[in-house]
Protein backbone atom coordinates (compact mmCIF):
# COMPACT_ATOMS: atom_id res chain seq x y z
CA UNK A 1 0.00 0.00 0.00
CA UNK A 2 2.65 2.54 0.90
CA UNK A 3 4.70 1.27 -2.29
CA UNK A 4 1.49 2.57 -4.18
CA UNK A 5 0.91 5.83 -2.67
CA UNK A 6 4.84 6.47 -2.64
CA UNK A 7 4.77 5.94 -6.47
CA UNK A 8 1.90 8.11 -6.61
CA UNK A 9 3.40 11.37 -5.56
CA UNK A 10 5.97 10.65 -2.45
CA UNK A 11 3.07 10.68 -0.10
CA UNK A 12 4.59 10.23 3.85
CA UNK A 13 2.64 7.91 6.35
CA UNK A 14 1.46 11.58 8.05
CA UNK A 15 -0.20 12.11 4.58
CA UNK A 16 -2.00 8.90 4.42
CA UNK A 17 -3.06 9.36 8.15
CA UNK A 18 -4.97 12.78 7.60
CA UNK A 19 -6.43 11.23 4.44
CA UNK A 20 -7.79 8.60 5.84
CA UNK A 21 -9.10 10.74 9.01
CA UNK A 22 -10.67 13.62 6.84
CA UNK A 23 -12.50 10.63 4.58
CA UNK A 24 -13.19 9.05 7.98
CA UNK A 25 -14.81 12.69 9.44
CA UNK A 26 -16.63 13.53 6.16
CA UNK A 27 -18.53 9.99 6.36
CA UNK A 28 -19.20 10.54 9.80
CA UNK A 29 -20.42 13.92 9.31
CA UNK A 30 -23.12 12.69 6.05
CA UNK A 31 -24.03 10.02 8.44
CA UNK A 32 -24.84 12.35 11.82
CA UNK A 33 -26.74 14.80 9.45
CA UNK A 34 -28.95 12.22 7.54
CA UNK A 35 -29.52 9.74 10.53
CA UNK A 36 -29.82 9.27 13.73
CA UNK A 37 -27.13 6.55 14.15
CA UNK A 38 -24.56 8.32 16.25
CA UNK A 39 -27.07 9.01 19.25
CA UNK A 40 -25.87 5.68 21.29
CA UNK A 41 -22.11 6.90 20.26
CA UNK A 42 -23.14 10.55 20.87
CA UNK A 43 -24.61 9.51 24.34
CA UNK A 44 -21.85 7.12 25.72
CA UNK A 45 -19.65 10.18 24.68
CA UNK A 46 -21.56 12.87 26.25
CA UNK A 47 -21.49 10.70 29.27
CA UNK A 48 -17.45 10.77 29.61
CA UNK A 49 -17.37 14.18 28.95
CA UNK A 50 -20.33 14.93 31.60
CA UNK A 51 -17.18 15.41 34.33
CA UNK A 52 -15.71 17.83 32.67
CA UNK A 53 -18.49 20.04 32.02
CA UNK A 54 -19.62 19.52 35.52
CA UNK A 55 -16.60 21.35 36.30
CA UNK A 56 -17.34 24.24 34.26
CA UNK A 57 -20.29 25.05 35.59
CA UNK A 58 -18.60 25.16 39.15
CA UNK A 59 -17.57 28.37 39.11
CA UNK A 60 -20.94 30.09 38.47
CA UNK A 61 -22.36 28.13 40.42
CA UNK A 62 -20.24 28.67 43.64
CA UNK A 63 -20.64 32.29 43.01
CA UNK A 64 -24.38 31.77 42.76
CA UNK A 65 -23.67 30.06 46.68
CA UNK A 66 -21.78 32.43 47.77
CA UNK A 67 -23.98 35.79 47.02
CA UNK A 68 -26.88 33.64 47.93
CA UNK A 69 -25.78 33.39 51.30
CA UNK A 70 -24.95 36.87 51.89
CA UNK A 71 -28.49 37.82 50.85
CA UNK A 72 -30.15 39.72 53.54
CA UNK A 73 -32.64 38.42 55.63
CA UNK A 74 -34.81 41.02 55.58
CA UNK A 75 -34.53 40.65 51.51
CA UNK A 76 -35.91 37.10 51.38
CA UNK A 77 -38.50 38.05 53.41
CA UNK A 78 -39.98 40.95 51.09
CA UNK A 79 -39.31 38.49 48.43
CA UNK A 80 -41.26 35.76 49.81
CA UNK A 81 -43.94 37.96 50.72
CA UNK A 82 -44.57 38.89 47.03
CA UNK A 83 -43.95 34.94 45.71
CA UNK A 84 -46.65 34.43 47.85
CA UNK A 85 -49.06 36.97 46.98
CA UNK A 86 -48.15 36.28 43.55
CA UNK A 87 -49.29 32.53 44.10
CA UNK A 88 -52.44 33.19 45.37
CA UNK A 89 -53.26 35.41 42.57
CA UNK A 90 -52.58 32.55 40.31
CA UNK A 91 -54.26 30.32 42.04
CA UNK A 92 -57.49 31.67 41.67
CA UNK A 93 -56.73 32.64 37.79
CA UNK A 94 -56.22 28.76 37.23
CA UNK A 95 -59.85 28.08 38.83
CA UNK A 96 -60.93 30.07 36.39
CA UNK A 97 -59.29 28.41 34.16
CA UNK A 98 -60.25 25.15 34.80
CA UNK A 99 -63.44 25.99 34.34
CA UNK A 100 -62.86 27.63 31.09
CA UNK A 101 -60.72 24.87 29.93
CA UNK A 102 -64.05 22.36 30.62
CA UNK A 103 -66.73 25.09 28.74
CA UNK A 104 -64.17 24.78 26.25
CA UNK A 105 -64.15 21.29 25.81
CA UNK A 106 -68.04 21.09 25.91
CA UNK A 107 -68.10 23.21 22.85
CA UNK A 108 -65.52 21.41 20.98
CA UNK A 109 -66.89 18.13 21.35
CA UNK A 110 -70.64 19.39 20.46
CA UNK A 111 -68.62 21.04 16.62
CA UNK A 112 -67.16 17.63 16.50
CA UNK A 113 -63.93 18.11 16.67
CA UNK A 114 -60.96 16.56 18.19
CA UNK A 115 -59.70 17.97 22.00
CA UNK A 116 -56.62 18.74 23.44
CA UNK A 117 -56.66 17.82 26.96
CA UNK A 118 -54.33 19.33 29.67
CA UNK A 119 -50.16 18.44 28.74
CA UNK A 120 -48.37 16.79 31.68
CA UNK A 121 -45.34 19.16 32.09
CA UNK A 122 -41.66 18.59 33.77
CA UNK A 123 -39.71 21.51 35.60
CA UNK A 124 -35.79 21.56 34.06
CA UNK A 125 -32.79 23.52 34.56
CA UNK A 126 -30.55 25.15 31.91
CA UNK A 127 -26.89 23.74 32.60
CA UNK A 128 -24.75 26.29 32.01
CA UNK A 129 -21.85 25.96 29.68
CA UNK A 130 -21.10 27.27 26.29
CA UNK A 131 -22.57 24.95 23.39
CA UNK A 132 -20.84 25.47 19.81
CA UNK A 133 -20.81 29.65 19.40
CA UNK A 134 -23.27 31.28 17.38
CA UNK A 135 -25.93 28.53 17.27
CA UNK A 136 -29.10 29.15 19.44
CA UNK A 137 -28.84 25.88 21.62
CA UNK A 138 -28.79 25.40 25.38
CA UNK A 139 -28.33 22.48 27.73
CA UNK A 140 -30.97 21.27 30.16
CA UNK A 141 -30.22 19.03 32.90
CA UNK A 142 -33.12 16.39 32.26
CA UNK A 143 -32.75 13.33 29.92
CA UNK A 144 -34.19 10.27 28.94
CA UNK A 145 -33.70 8.79 31.73
CA UNK A 146 -36.81 11.38 32.28
CA UNK A 147 -38.45 10.36 29.39
CA UNK A 148 -37.58 13.33 27.49
CA UNK A 149 -37.60 13.02 23.90
CA UNK A 150 -36.51 13.97 20.78
CA UNK A 151 -38.82 17.06 19.40
CA UNK A 152 -40.48 17.47 23.01
CA UNK A 153 -41.70 21.32 22.90
CA UNK A 154 -39.89 23.46 25.66
CA UNK A 155 -41.44 26.51 27.15
CA UNK A 156 -41.08 29.21 30.00
CA UNK A 157 -43.79 31.30 32.00
CA UNK A 158 -43.90 33.56 29.04
CA UNK A 159 -44.12 31.45 25.64
CA UNK A 160 -42.70 28.82 23.58
CA UNK A 161 -38.60 28.56 23.85
CA UNK A 162 -38.20 26.05 21.22
CA UNK A 163 -37.94 22.04 20.91
CA UNK A 164 -35.43 19.23 22.67
CA UNK A 165 -33.08 18.28 19.19
CA UNK A 166 -30.73 15.60 21.17
CA UNK A 167 -31.35 13.61 24.44
CA UNK A 168 -28.64 11.47 26.42
CA UNK A 169 -28.97 9.75 29.86
CA UNK A 170 -29.12 12.97 31.94
CA UNK A 171 -29.18 15.58 29.77
CA UNK A 172 -30.64 17.11 26.80
CA UNK A 173 -30.12 20.30 24.01
CA UNK A 174 -32.95 22.09 22.93
CA UNK A 175 -32.91 24.37 19.69
CA UNK A 176 -34.28 27.90 20.55
CA UNK A 177 -36.50 29.06 18.38
CA UNK A 178 -34.27 31.56 16.47
CA UNK A 179 -31.68 28.58 15.30
CA UNK A 180 -32.14 29.04 11.71
CA UNK A 181 -33.01 25.48 11.69
CA UNK A 182 -36.48 26.19 13.93
CA UNK A 183 -39.81 26.52 12.56
CA UNK A 184 -42.95 26.58 14.64
CA UNK A 185 -46.65 26.69 13.42
CA UNK A 186 -48.19 29.73 14.55
CA UNK A 187 -51.61 32.00 14.05
CA UNK A 188 -52.26 35.18 14.91
CA UNK A 189 -54.67 35.76 18.02
CA UNK A 190 -56.45 38.23 16.49
CA UNK A 191 -58.00 36.73 13.88
CA UNK A 192 -56.11 32.60 13.90
CA UNK A 193 -54.68 33.69 10.40
CA UNK A 194 -51.65 30.52 10.13
CA UNK A 195 -48.66 30.79 9.31
CA UNK A 196 -44.99 29.04 10.17
CA UNK A 197 -42.21 31.31 12.21
CA UNK A 198 -38.79 30.59 11.17
CA UNK A 199 -35.71 31.35 13.15
CA UNK A 200 -33.11 33.89 11.16
CA UNK A 201 -30.03 32.52 13.15
CA UNK A 202 -30.39 36.24 15.16
CA UNK A 203 -31.07 36.89 18.38
CA UNK A 204 -34.60 38.07 19.12
CA UNK A 205 -35.68 38.02 15.56
CA UNK A 206 -38.29 35.46 13.93
CA UNK A 207 -39.15 35.61 10.55
CA UNK A 208 -43.21 35.16 9.08
CA UNK A 209 -42.61 34.08 5.51
CA UNK A 210 -45.22 33.23 2.77
CA UNK A 211 -48.06 35.82 3.68
CA UNK A 212 -49.31 37.57 1.14
CA UNK A 213 -50.08 41.10 0.57
CA UNK A 214 -53.39 40.94 1.89
CA UNK A 215 -52.74 39.00 4.81
CA UNK A 216 -54.93 39.92 7.63
CA UNK A 217 -51.24 41.34 9.88
CA UNK A 218 -50.23 43.99 11.81
CA UNK A 219 -47.39 45.29 13.89
CA UNK A 220 -48.23 44.22 17.69
CA UNK A 221 -49.97 41.02 16.38
CA UNK A 222 -49.56 38.32 19.01
CA UNK A 223 -48.79 34.95 17.51
CA UNK A 224 -49.50 32.05 19.24
CA UNK A 225 -48.81 28.14 18.68
CA UNK A 226 -51.49 26.52 16.79
CA UNK A 227 -50.74 23.24 17.08
CA UNK A 228 -50.35 22.17 13.51
CA UNK A 229 -48.17 19.34 12.91
CA UNK A 230 -48.90 18.11 16.58
CA UNK A 231 -45.17 19.00 17.88
CA UNK A 232 -46.15 21.87 19.82
CA UNK A 233 -49.68 22.03 21.80
CA UNK A 234 -52.05 25.08 21.38
CA UNK A 235 -52.28 28.21 22.30
CA UNK A 236 -48.92 29.17 23.63
CA UNK A 237 -47.59 32.67 23.15
CA UNK A 238 -44.39 32.60 20.72
CA UNK A 239 -43.73 36.07 19.43
CA UNK A 240 -44.99 39.62 18.28
CA UNK A 241 -45.08 41.70 14.98
CA UNK A 242 -42.60 44.14 15.09
CA UNK A 243 -42.02 44.78 11.13
CA UNK A 244 -44.65 44.48 8.18
CA UNK A 245 -42.85 45.39 4.98
CA UNK A 246 -43.82 45.19 1.71
CA UNK A 247 -41.15 45.48 -1.16
CA UNK A 248 -42.97 45.88 -4.36
CA UNK A 249 -40.86 43.25 -6.23
CA UNK A 250 -41.62 40.63 -3.49
CA UNK A 251 -44.90 38.52 -3.62
CA UNK A 252 -44.74 38.08 0.12
CA UNK A 253 -44.50 40.36 2.62
CA UNK A 254 -41.42 40.85 4.89
CA UNK A 255 -42.53 40.32 8.30
CA UNK A 256 -40.53 40.38 11.24
CA UNK A 257 -41.11 39.55 15.08
CA UNK A 258 -39.73 39.52 18.40
CA UNK A 259 -39.68 36.41 20.89
CA UNK A 260 -42.00 36.70 23.97
CA UNK A 261 -39.22 35.60 26.12
CA UNK A 262 -35.60 36.29 26.26
CA UNK A 263 -34.72 33.11 25.04
CA UNK A 264 -31.42 32.27 26.36
CA UNK A 265 -32.08 33.54 29.74
CA UNK A 266 -33.78 32.53 32.73
CA UNK A 267 -32.68 29.33 34.47
CA UNK A 268 -36.02 27.17 34.20
CA UNK A 269 -38.06 25.92 31.68
CA UNK A 270 -40.46 23.24 31.52
CA UNK A 271 -40.84 20.26 28.97
CA UNK A 272 -44.36 19.84 27.83
CA UNK A 273 -46.37 16.43 26.72
CA UNK A 274 -48.75 17.07 25.10
CA UNK A 275 -51.43 14.40 24.61
CA UNK A 276 -54.23 14.76 22.18
CA UNK A 277 -57.70 12.74 22.32
CA UNK A 278 -60.27 12.25 19.43
CA UNK A 279 -63.28 12.45 20.36
CA UNK A 280 -66.25 11.03 17.94
CA UNK A 281 -69.01 13.83 17.13
CA UNK A 282 -72.35 13.86 19.22
CA UNK A 283 -73.79 14.33 15.46
CA UNK A 284 -72.08 10.96 14.46
CA UNK A 285 -73.87 9.45 17.15
CA UNK A 286 -77.24 9.87 16.63
CA UNK A 287 -76.53 9.25 13.24
CA UNK A 288 -75.63 5.63 14.23
CA UNK A 289 -79.37 5.37 16.13
CA UNK A 290 -81.60 6.52 13.49
CA UNK A 291 -79.88 4.05 11.24
CA UNK A 292 -81.04 0.94 13.02
CA UNK B 1 7.08 10.31 30.07
CA UNK B 2 4.10 10.77 32.01
CA UNK B 3 1.38 11.22 30.26
CA UNK B 4 -0.93 12.62 33.15
CA UNK B 5 -0.14 16.49 32.55
CA UNK B 6 -0.45 15.70 28.92
CA UNK B 7 -4.09 14.65 29.66
CA UNK B 8 -4.75 17.03 32.51
CA UNK B 9 -3.86 19.91 30.03
CA UNK B 10 -6.50 18.99 27.33
CA UNK B 11 -9.30 18.62 30.18
CA UNK B 12 -8.51 22.19 31.60
CA UNK B 13 -8.96 23.37 27.68
CA UNK B 14 -11.96 21.28 27.29
CA UNK B 15 -13.00 23.11 30.52
CA UNK B 16 -12.07 26.43 29.61
CA UNK B 17 -13.75 26.20 25.95
CA UNK B 18 -16.91 25.14 27.97
CA UNK B 19 -16.72 27.53 30.76
CA UNK B 20 -19.61 30.19 30.68
CA UNK B 21 -18.72 33.37 30.05
CA UNK B 22 -21.45 36.70 29.45
CA UNK B 23 -22.22 37.45 26.31
CA UNK B 24 -19.72 40.38 25.68
CA UNK B 25 -16.75 37.85 26.45
CA UNK B 26 -17.78 35.09 24.67
CA UNK B 27 -16.76 36.31 21.53
CA UNK B 28 -13.12 36.82 22.35
CA UNK B 29 -12.44 33.59 23.46
CA UNK B 30 -9.46 31.93 22.78
CA UNK B 31 -9.55 28.19 20.75
CA UNK B 32 -7.64 26.34 24.13
CA UNK B 33 -8.16 23.15 22.19
CA UNK B 34 -5.98 23.66 19.35
CA UNK B 35 -3.82 25.77 20.81
CA UNK B 36 -3.16 23.01 22.99
CA UNK B 37 -2.69 20.39 20.35
CA UNK B 38 -0.47 22.43 18.58
CA UNK B 39 2.13 22.73 21.19
CA UNK B 40 2.20 18.89 21.66
CA UNK B 41 2.10 18.15 18.27
CA UNK B 42 5.00 20.66 17.93
CA UNK B 43 7.00 19.34 21.52
CA UNK B 44 6.47 15.79 20.90
CA UNK B 45 5.44 14.59 17.40
CA UNK B 46 6.42 11.20 18.06
CA UNK B 47 3.32 11.24 20.55
CA UNK B 48 0.68 13.85 19.98
CA UNK B 49 -0.42 13.84 16.22
CA UNK B 50 -3.05 13.31 13.70
CA UNK B 51 -4.98 10.50 15.78
CA UNK B 52 -5.21 12.64 18.47
CA UNK B 53 -5.77 15.69 17.20
CA UNK B 54 -8.78 13.58 15.46
CA UNK B 55 -10.12 12.09 18.97
CA UNK B 56 -10.45 15.25 20.54
CA UNK B 57 -12.20 17.01 17.90
CA UNK B 58 -14.48 14.45 17.89
CA UNK B 59 -14.86 15.01 21.86
CA UNK B 60 -15.48 18.33 20.77
CA UNK B 61 -18.23 18.00 18.59
CA UNK B 62 -19.53 15.94 21.75
CA UNK B 63 -19.57 18.57 23.63
CA UNK B 64 -20.52 21.51 21.50
CA UNK B 65 -23.45 19.24 20.13
CA UNK B 66 -21.97 20.36 16.27
CA UNK B 67 -22.01 17.45 13.58
CA UNK B 68 -19.97 14.37 14.77
CA UNK B 69 -16.93 14.60 12.32
CA UNK B 70 -16.74 18.66 11.63
CA UNK B 71 -14.33 19.62 14.56
CA UNK B 72 -12.37 16.15 14.54
CA UNK B 73 -11.84 16.54 10.48
CA UNK B 74 -10.59 20.02 11.28
CA UNK B 75 -8.51 19.20 14.28
CA UNK B 76 -6.93 16.34 12.27
CA UNK B 77 -6.18 18.60 9.19
CA UNK B 78 -4.38 20.92 12.06
CA UNK B 79 -2.14 17.94 14.02
CA UNK B 80 -1.24 17.48 10.14
CA UNK B 81 -0.03 20.77 9.05
CA UNK B 82 1.83 21.39 12.42
CA UNK B 83 3.43 17.40 12.04
CA UNK B 84 4.69 18.69 9.38
CA UNK B 85 6.10 21.91 9.65
CA UNK B 86 7.19 21.19 13.53
CA UNK B 87 10.98 21.12 12.95
CA UNK B 88 11.03 24.53 11.32
CA UNK B 89 8.26 26.02 13.76
CA UNK B 90 10.74 25.09 16.76
CA UNK B 91 12.72 27.38 15.65
CA UNK B 92 10.66 30.54 15.11
CA UNK B 93 10.69 33.03 17.95
CA UNK B 94 7.41 33.01 19.61
CA UNK B 95 6.09 36.13 17.78
CA UNK B 96 6.83 34.40 14.43
CA UNK B 97 4.58 30.89 15.95
CA UNK B 98 2.08 33.43 17.24
CA UNK B 99 1.64 34.23 13.15
CA UNK B 100 1.64 30.31 12.68
CA UNK B 101 -1.12 29.93 15.34
CA UNK B 102 -3.02 32.76 13.92
CA UNK B 103 -3.40 30.92 10.58
CA UNK B 104 -4.52 27.90 11.70
CA UNK B 105 -7.17 29.08 14.17
CA UNK B 106 -8.47 30.84 11.29
CA UNK B 107 -8.37 27.51 9.04
CA UNK B 108 -10.35 25.18 11.88
CA UNK B 109 -12.87 28.50 11.89
CA UNK B 110 -13.18 28.26 8.04
CA UNK B 111 -13.48 24.71 8.08
CA UNK B 112 -16.52 25.13 10.70
CA UNK B 113 -17.80 28.02 9.46
CA UNK B 114 -17.62 26.03 5.56
CA UNK B 115 -19.60 22.83 7.02
CA UNK B 116 -21.98 24.13 9.72
CA UNK B 117 -22.77 26.29 5.74
CA UNK B 118 -23.16 22.89 3.75
CA UNK B 119 -25.37 21.04 6.27
CA UNK B 120 -27.94 24.13 7.36
CA UNK B 121 -28.23 27.85 7.24
CA UNK B 122 -25.08 29.66 9.18
CA UNK B 123 -24.48 33.45 8.88
CA UNK B 124 -20.81 34.48 9.35
CA UNK B 125 -19.90 37.98 11.61
CA UNK B 126 -16.79 39.91 11.49
CA UNK B 127 -16.99 38.67 14.86
CA UNK B 128 -16.56 35.11 14.43
CA UNK B 129 -12.82 35.44 13.29
CA UNK B 130 -11.98 37.18 16.82
CA UNK B 131 -10.84 33.97 18.33
CA UNK B 132 -7.98 33.81 15.84
CA UNK B 133 -6.88 36.74 17.13
CA UNK B 134 -6.73 35.90 21.20
CA UNK B 135 -5.51 32.74 20.74
CA UNK B 136 -2.50 34.17 18.91
CA UNK B 137 -2.17 36.93 21.54
CA UNK B 138 -2.28 34.03 24.30
CA UNK B 139 -0.19 31.59 22.31
CA UNK B 140 3.32 33.14 23.86
CA UNK B 141 1.35 32.50 27.81
CA UNK B 142 0.59 28.56 26.52
CA UNK B 143 3.85 28.24 25.12
CA UNK B 144 5.87 28.87 27.98
CA UNK B 145 3.39 26.79 30.33
CA UNK B 146 3.41 23.69 28.53
CA UNK B 147 6.58 23.73 27.61
CA UNK B 148 7.84 24.37 31.92
CA UNK B 149 5.41 21.38 32.50
CA UNK B 150 7.13 19.41 29.22
CA UNK B 151 10.40 20.26 30.95
CA UNK B 152 9.30 18.77 34.21
CA UNK B 153 7.68 15.52 32.86
CA UNK B 154 10.68 14.73 30.61
CA UNK B 155 13.32 15.05 33.55
CA UNK B 156 11.80 12.57 35.48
Amino acid sequence: MREILRRLGGATPATVRVIVMIALSLALMLIDNRTQQFEKLRNVLQTVIYPVMFISTLPREMIRAVTGTMEASSTLQSENESLRQENLLLHSRLEKLHSLEADNRRLKRLLGQSEQIAENVLLAELVEVSLEPYTQQISLNKGSSDDVYVGQPVINGDGVIGQVVHTSQFQSTVTLLTDPGSAIPVMVMRNGLRGVLFGTGVRNKLALPYMTADADIRIGDLLISSGMGGRFPTGYPVATVTEVLQQPSDEFLTINTLPVTQLDHGREVLLIWPETIKEQSVLDQQEVVTDE
Amino acid sequence: MNSVPILVSFLVAMMLTSLPLPETAIIYRPDWLILVLIYWCMAIPERIGIFTGWMLGLLLDVMYGSLLGQNAMAFSIIAYLVNILHLRVRMFPLWQQSVMVFLLVILHLAISAWIRGIAGQFFVTWTYWIPALTSALVWPFIFIVLRDIRRQISSK
